[in-house]
């Protein structure tokens, strides 16, 4: 298939979607871009990404980017991200923007102001957040690879409640550059594709140095697929006590052994690590996330950009920050700017934030101890399969809850990748089930070799029931 | 701690500049209070001595050439703004009357 039938391929799936995975697409752009990568593979240029068609969560700035946030419906943003100019530059054609829950808060897309993204495997289920759109689009094969955003599980959780392989590198590996900030000490720029080498192509591709990000690390660049079928020999994994809870759902808790009975047979020895402190990442983060978000999000205020409210005759500034956010936001944002709000506020700054950020070094801690023994840790992604729309919205906290096993690694700033083990049948729904390996930083390169051995052996081909539900 | 009360979710929504209906603040107070419940967990840790963690980065600040960078044109931020009086963002009146929200 030449580079332009394959956008367009990509650009008739996209069109035909009735998942919600996309808030806009940009047809005649990525029909252009293709164009220009004709062009430059017929002068010669060697592009590791060519005709590949990207989707690209609207928190990442290319063109219209809303967040998913009435606040920033009309936003164009007046640059591009860092990893949008280095896709383009490799070949890549990003062709539309994906759905998301507003600002990358929430773990179901159901707080997108666009409606939510529907599981390609079960459309009365939820495709996991806040990357629900990029996650479903893979997982419903429209494209094959999209970006996402993960601050506290956002990559990871949707690819598993999706079927498809969600990478969160290294904070620092990719720049956050045209990010749009949700909580700057946690967040970090991933792939999701259908496969683990896929997505180490495309990390190949966005990671690296970038001077306009300030917590951007210089390394070394690395080719993240080059090694990737080679196993990784001597292999120890660590299977932290906390993550075989018993609140598991029961295809989880099978997933997960069914991965470690994988790994024995490969001849790694797998193994219990305590990690006390972990299970304790949940209320860590939700201090943490929303204090540093209530910050990042003060920028919205009616003044330079977004959106703006009416006002009367006799009202002033005060009026123009409190009514525009009122209107632009959405519940979920503004009980998160609230929460941190309280948690940083006089007479609780030290009870919940510095609390919050000791436990935090604790929990970073006990990864450090365990990657003394372990190569990487085993855990399931989501303590849940997909579960329906509408399911807990009316309870925040049990959202929150979902998140458990995803929030260690951003709160350590780890490497971890999400990938489909199995299945299970829920309500007469056959609905994917994920596993997640973490790394010490900047393991990636060892961590996708690992990924890559329990993949080949699992054997998982991403199927959605498309018309189910 | 975790004993919020109207009040004490009327002020936060000050502090935050957002505004919240009475059914809103009392929706909120009871969501607000089990989330703020739920993470009292964190004093059942042994955290004496333990330095608090802001960041993962090992990097301490990176100085960069003083030199002029990349940057937007005027033009560009005014395509933005909700209101503007070129090259300036228009705001309502900000001292005397009609402050204080």
């Amino acid at each position: 298939m030449s580079t332009q039938e394959g956008v367009r391929v990509a650009l008739d799936r996209i069109a035909s979607d009735d998942l919600n995975a996309f808030l806009d697409v940009r047809a005649d752009e990525a029909i252009q871009t293709a164009e220009r990568v004709v062009e430059r593979v017929g002068a010669g240029e060697d592009l590791p990404l060519a005709g590949v068609p990207v989707a690209i969560k609207d928190n990442i700035c290319w063109g219209r980017t809303t967040c998913g946030s009435r606040f920033l419906e009309h936003y164009v943003s007046p640059f591009d991200a860092t990893v949008v100019e280095r896709l383009v530059a490799a070949g890549a054609i990003p062709v539309g923007k994906t759905n998301l829950d507003e600002f990358a808060m929430g773990s179901s897309c159901e707080h997108s102001a666009f409606a939510p993204t529907r599981n390609p495997w079960d459309k009365t289920r939820v495709p996991g957040g806040s990357s629900g759109g990029s996650a479903a689009a893979v997982a419903a094969g429209l494209v094959p690879l999209a970006l996402g955003s993960d601050t506290g599980g956002s990559i990871r959780q949707p690819a598993a409640l999706c079927g498809v392989v969600g990478l969160k590198p290294t904070y620092g590996r990719v720049s956050r550059w045209g990010l749009v900030a949700f909580a700057s000490s946690l967040d970090q720029i991933g792939p999701i594709a259908k496969t683990v080498t896929e997505c180490a192509r495309a990390l190949t591709v966005i990671a690296g140095f970038d001077q306009r990000d300030s917590t951007s690390v210089r390394r070394e660049s690395e080719d993240f697929s080059a090694e990737i079928e080679t196993p990784v020999q001597d292999l120890t994994i660590g299977v932290p006590e906390y993550a075989r809870s018993e609140r598991n759902h029961p295809g989880i808790s099978a997933g997960l052994e069914r991965a470690i009975k994988v790994y024995r047979s490969l001849g790694a020895e797998v193994v219990d690590v305590a990690m006390p402190h972990a299970e304790h990442g949940i209320a860590a983060y939700y201090i943490v996330a929303p204090a540093e978000a209530s910050s990042n999000l003060a920028r919205y205020d009616g003044v330079r950009f977004g959106r703006r409210a009416e006002l009367a005759p006799d009202e002033g500034l005060e009026d123009l920050y409190a009514k525009s956010r009122s209107e632009g936001f959405g519940a979920e944002v503004k009980r998160r700017i609230m929460l941190g709000t309280h948690v940083l506020s006089s007479g609780y700054h030290d009870a919940y934030y510095l609390t919050a950020l000791r436990a935090r070094r604790l929990i970073k801690r006990d990864h450090d101890e365990a990657f003394e023994t372990c190569d990487a840790l085993l855990m399931p992604t989501s303590p849940d399969p997909a579960f329906r729309l509408g399911e807990k919205t009316e309870d925040p906290l049990a959202l929150y809850l979902e998140d458990v096993y995803t929030v260690g690694v951003n709160l350590g700033g780890l490497p971890a990748v999400s990938l489909p083990v199995s299945t299970c049948e829920v309500e007469g729904s056959t609905l994917p089930i994920g596993v997640q390996l973490i790394a010490p930083a900047w393991g990636e390169s060892r961590m996708l070799r690992i990924a890559r051995m329990l993949e080949r052996e699992v054997g998982f081909e991403c199927t959605p029931a498309l018309g189910s539900g | 701690m975790s004993d919020l009360s109207a009040d004490d979710v009327r002020k936060v929504a000050r502090l935050a500049r957002l505004r919240l209906d009475e059914a809103e603040v009392e929706a909120e107070r009871t969501r607000l209070a089990a989330v703020l419940g739920y993470v009292e967990r964190l004093q059942q840790l042994d955290l004496e001595g333990v330095e608090p963690l802001t960041h993962v980065g090992e990097q301490t600040n990176r100085l960069d050439a003083d030199e002029v960078g990349g940057h937007l044109p005027n033009q560009v931020l005014m395509d933005i703004a909700p209101q503007t009086d070129p090259p300036f963002v228009r705001v309502p009146k900000v001292l005397g009357e009609g402050g204080g929200a």
